[in-house]
């Protein structure tokens, strides 16, 4: 049995404590929106965040979770910097095929709690272990900073 | 010429809607040779029964509007596109239009170029443009009808805009909504008028994604996401080298392992069977599996160079032939000769590959990123025994595909359907595919080698060019064949080569195909042959001007007399990056350079100018695209935008580090850290300028491709001197 806080309700999940948090979200909690990828934590579609920081969930067993807080995608309407993200995502039409978009607006999600006001070299810094095959880096460079001047 | 029919909505699957219609329109276009590489069918070889009714708009009593797309949603924009056709027509609110995927039909959602359903090639927008704006035109003719009926005033008289219908004289409205009822038991009408272009308030403007919202907040759903109740996840063990086969598998420790229900030989491998991926995952890694490797292919890609290097020195299948180059090389003082190369290329989607099928007793369905439904559902009926119209498809959206989800053989649709059959259908099987299985898994970008040979004239022009070609067929032996390879000619792998547009009077290009020899499962990677051609011919013209001694962009103006829209995007990217002005220079001992490149592929002309800084230690940064494309009429300019960028991006990605290797016939490469793939912090600035046009519209998921790699060398070359004949580039610039 593993107990942490998933988007602010308190689970419990009887799984080996070496399965991937990835997978007990996705298979065992029913929460898709964060992607299996590369399992490697090379492409950062698998992005979620364990209190507050943005982690490969695909290379974190969950054993190492319990009693944390996470949050995935499906949580960041209800987070004032997940929300403008998301936001500003749509603003500029960011997605294509969206498949890593979720990984995407959660390290953006991260760099923009601890740097309200990133510089592109800052975006790359923060947002180069994400993997886009559409390449759609050129708006997510600009939807970041378009999030951060709503913020502001 | 269109054929409307209504669809009764006992036939519709989505009951309660108020209007349904379905518009065919007869195939003109179905025995036309395609012109640029992309799927097609073999007419009655692939033909399949139509498995339900359907239509292409529904208008609900809520006031939605909801576009049916045929093509699959891949990134590509489609189904924000097919979506501003109709609505254009119909004068809806762009607010209330949604989309939904079709199902399998060759009766309604047959690509009017191949006579076939599927997406590729381009064609999407190009094939439907005059469909969809049908479908429009006539849902809005019908809900006019209605209102004059109801109103007892001439149809004439009525307007409608953002999903109001308006009687000004007598000061009537009515939504859509409202009207839909009434509008379903009007007639069809025979006929009805599409938009005067200038009148158009959708198309050409920019029309907000239909996909961003459910894209943006995880619930865009792709088969990764799909579940079924009981749903059994398979795992699969594939042969370490193709054409490998199991002889004898040890599935003990597998089957120890809690959760596995099942462990079953395929023809592709062992599945391994649990109620999840990661313990399906386990249960693969216990596998102890003897391989017979007797029969596979064991070559290497250095041997494949070598082999294809001796072929380049031999006269192959001629492709084309104008005048008579041998003379002219014989009498020019001044010829020239350059080989490239080109790797095997995996497409690495983001979502690797995977698809869901759950066997009935009669009847099987299909949930997967569907890109080729005709040829899909009668391979999976194929393996199931069923007829193809037992086979229900529904397509989600795909995590990318680049031409990989539009599989010739179908083979990881095959593959699910071996295993579900397996287990006697007795769970919903879904398939996942690993990074690793997804990289090794095969169905690359061909390699190909290309041999170029110039003659020049006293101005410097060419007045002969021979462009020898070298490689696998991608259509030979698969159901495209028919249809693609024409005298043993496999139009994919010499498009770009052999309808190049400079005006030279002696040009001859040839081809030989290499599919005896090297054993490879290959498949087209977006854009296909002009993934190789442009670069073997646009780097190759690029050194005849520096031969010439003359600007590279007045050079190609030169010889494009004769081809407008090749020399417009020339012209308009040339001035757009201010080609006549030097570049600012790099402090630090820096060299900066900039290259072009134009190039037709999928009837649309898209040309790059890219500009480079090399470091004193030879390590480069793209620093600045910009790109001008005339893809015709331009149906959402934010949405072409963005697959130039894409296009450039992706293209990048493959011209900087993208390779893969055989050793042994064995796949080197297995994840994104051996088969780099780009990030944000390489990605350059992007300045896309589209010509404005009325030319019918032509595609934009794969034109903005081809011209990226050619060019970037030709900066580096202006930067270095240094000329890259191999790709990819890698560490050559330090060499």
């Amino acid at each position: 049995m593993v107990d942490f806080v998933l988007n602010g309700k308190a689970v419990s999940v009887n799984v080996d404590g070496d399965t991937p948090l990835l997978w007990v979200l996705r298979d065992d909690l029913d929460m898709t929106g964060t992607k299996f990828g590369c399992g490697m934590g090379l492409c950062g579609a698998c992005t979620a965040h364990v209190d507050g920081e943005p982690v490969r969930s695909c290379s974190t067993p969950v054993s190492t979770v319990a009693g944390k807080k996470v949050s995935t995608i499906e949580a960041m309407q209800n987070d004032k910097v997940g929300s403008a993200v998301q936001a500003a995502w749509q603003k500029l039409d960011v997605v294509q095929c969206g498949y890593c978009q979720s990984g995407q607006i959660m390290s953006a999600t991260a760099l923009l709690a601890s740097n309200p006001k990133p510089t592109d070299d800052d975006i790359d810094a923060a947002m180069a272990g994400n993997v886009c095959r559409c390449a759609t880096y050129v708006r997510i460079r600009a939807a970041i900073h378009e999030a951060a001047k709503t913020l502001a | 010429m269109s054929i409307v029919t209504k669809v009764s909505r006992r036939d519709f699957l989505k009951a309660g809607a108020g209007l349904t219609l379905a518009v065919s329109i007869p195939s003109v276009f179905a025995n036309n040779k395609l012109k640029a590489g992309g799927p097609g069918l073999a007419g009655s070889a692939v033909e399949a029964g139509n498995f339900a009714p359907n239509a292409f708009v529904t208008i609900g009593s809520d006031n939605t509007v909801t576009v049916i797309s045929k093509h699959l949603e891949m990134g590509q924009g489609v189904y924000t596109g097919l979506a501003t056709l109709v609505a254009e027509e119909l004068d809806a609110d762009w607010s209330t239009v949604k989309v939904e995927g079709a199902g399998a039909s060759t009766k309604h959602y047959n690509n009017l170029f191949w006579g076939a359903q599927g997406t590729g090639g381009s064609t999407a927008i190009a094939n439907s443009f005059e469909q969809m704006r049908t479908a429009g035109a006539t849902a809005r003719a019908m809900l006019v009808n209605a209102a004059a009926a109801q109103w007892k005033v001439p149809a004439r008289e009525i307007t409608v805009s953002n999903s109001v219908v308006s009687h000004a004289k007598s000061n009537r409205k009515a939504t859509f909504g409202e009207l839909a009822e009434a509008a379903s038991e009007q007639t069809v009408p025979g006929e009805v008028n599409l938009k005067d272009p200038k009148d158009f308030k959708l198309i050409g403007k920019t029309a907000p994604r239909k996909d961003s919202t459910a894209k943006t907040n995880g619930t865009a759903m792709f088969t990764q996401d799909m579940k079924l109740p009981g749903m059994l996840v398979a795992v699969v063990a594939h042969p370490p080298k193709f054409g490998g086969t199991v002889k004898n598998v040890d599935d003990k420790a597998a089957r120890a392992i809690a959760g596995v229900s099942d462990v079953v030989t395929i023809p592709s491998g062992v599945a391994v069977l649990a109620t999840n991926y990661w313990t399906a995952k386990k249960g693969r890694d216990a596998l102890n599996i003897e391989w017979d490797l007797s029969t596979a292919y064991k070559g290497s890609s250095e041997q494949i160079a070598v082999d294809y290097t001796k072929l380049l020195g031999k006269r192959g299948t001629v492709v084309r032939q104008d005048g008579d180059t041998e003379s002219q090389f014989a009498r020019s003082e001044r010829t020239f000769e350059s080989d490239y190369h080109f790797p095997f290329l995996a497409h690495a989607s983001m979502e690797p590959l995977n698809c869901l099928i759950k066997l009935d007793r009669d009847s099987a369905e299909v949930w997967n990123g569907e890109q080729m439904q005709t040829a899909d559902q009668a391979a999976v009926a194929g393996v199931l025994g069923l007829d193809p119209e037992k086979v229900k498809l529904n397509m989600l959206y795909a995590g990318g595909s680049f031409g990989r989800r539009a599989n010739p053989q179908a083979d990881y649709l095959v593959e699910t359907a071996h295993i579900v059959k397996a287990i006697g259908g007795k769970a919903p099987v879904k398939l996942v595919w690993s990074r690793e299985d997804d990289m090794k898994g095969g169905y690359y970008r061909p390699v190909y080698a290309h041999r170029l040979r110039a003659a020049l004239g006293k101005n410097g022009l060419p007045v002969a060019w021979e462009n020898r070609i070298v490689g696998q067929s991608i259509a030979k032996g698969s159901p495209f064949e028919g249809f693609l390879v024409k005298d043993g000619v496999d139009a994919t792998s010499v498009e770009g080569s052999s309808n190049l547009p400079y005006q030279i009077p002696n040009m001859l290009v040839d081809l030989h195909t290499t599919n005896e020899q090297v054993r490879v499962p290959i498949q087209w990677w977006r854009a296909v042959g002009s993934t190789h051609t442009a670069y073997a011919t646009e780097v190759f013209v690029d050194e005849l001007a520096v031969q010439a001694k003359q600007d590279p962009v007045k050079y190609r103006a030169t010889l494009l007399t004769r081809h407008p829209r090749h020399a417009g995007v020339l012209k308009l990217v040339a001035e757009k990056a201010g080609w006549n002005k030097p570049l600012a220079p790099a402090g630090d001992g820096a060299k900066r350079g900039r290259g072009i490149a134009v190039h037709e592929s999928f009837n649309s002309f898209v040309a790059q100018v890219v500009e480079v800084t090399v470091q004193k230690d030879r390590n480069f940064k793209v620093d600045r695209v910009v790109c001008a494309v005339d893809c015709g009429v331009v149906v959402n300019p934010d949405v072409v935008k963005a697959q130039m960028e894409g296009g450039i991006g992706f293209a990048l990605a493959a011209a900087l580090t993208g390779e893969i290797t055989l050793k042994d016939g064995e796949v080197q490469q297995s994840n994104y850290h051996d088969y780099p793939v780009l990030r944000i912090n390489e990605m350059p600035k992007v300045e896309v300028h589209m010509v404005q046009s009325g030319e019918k519209p032509t595609g934009v998921g794969e034109p903005g491709v081809p011209p990226l790699a050619p060019a970037l060398a030709n900066a580096l070359f202006n930067a270095t001197g240094k000329r890259i004949r191999k790709l990819p580039i890698g560490e050559q610039l330090k060499a």
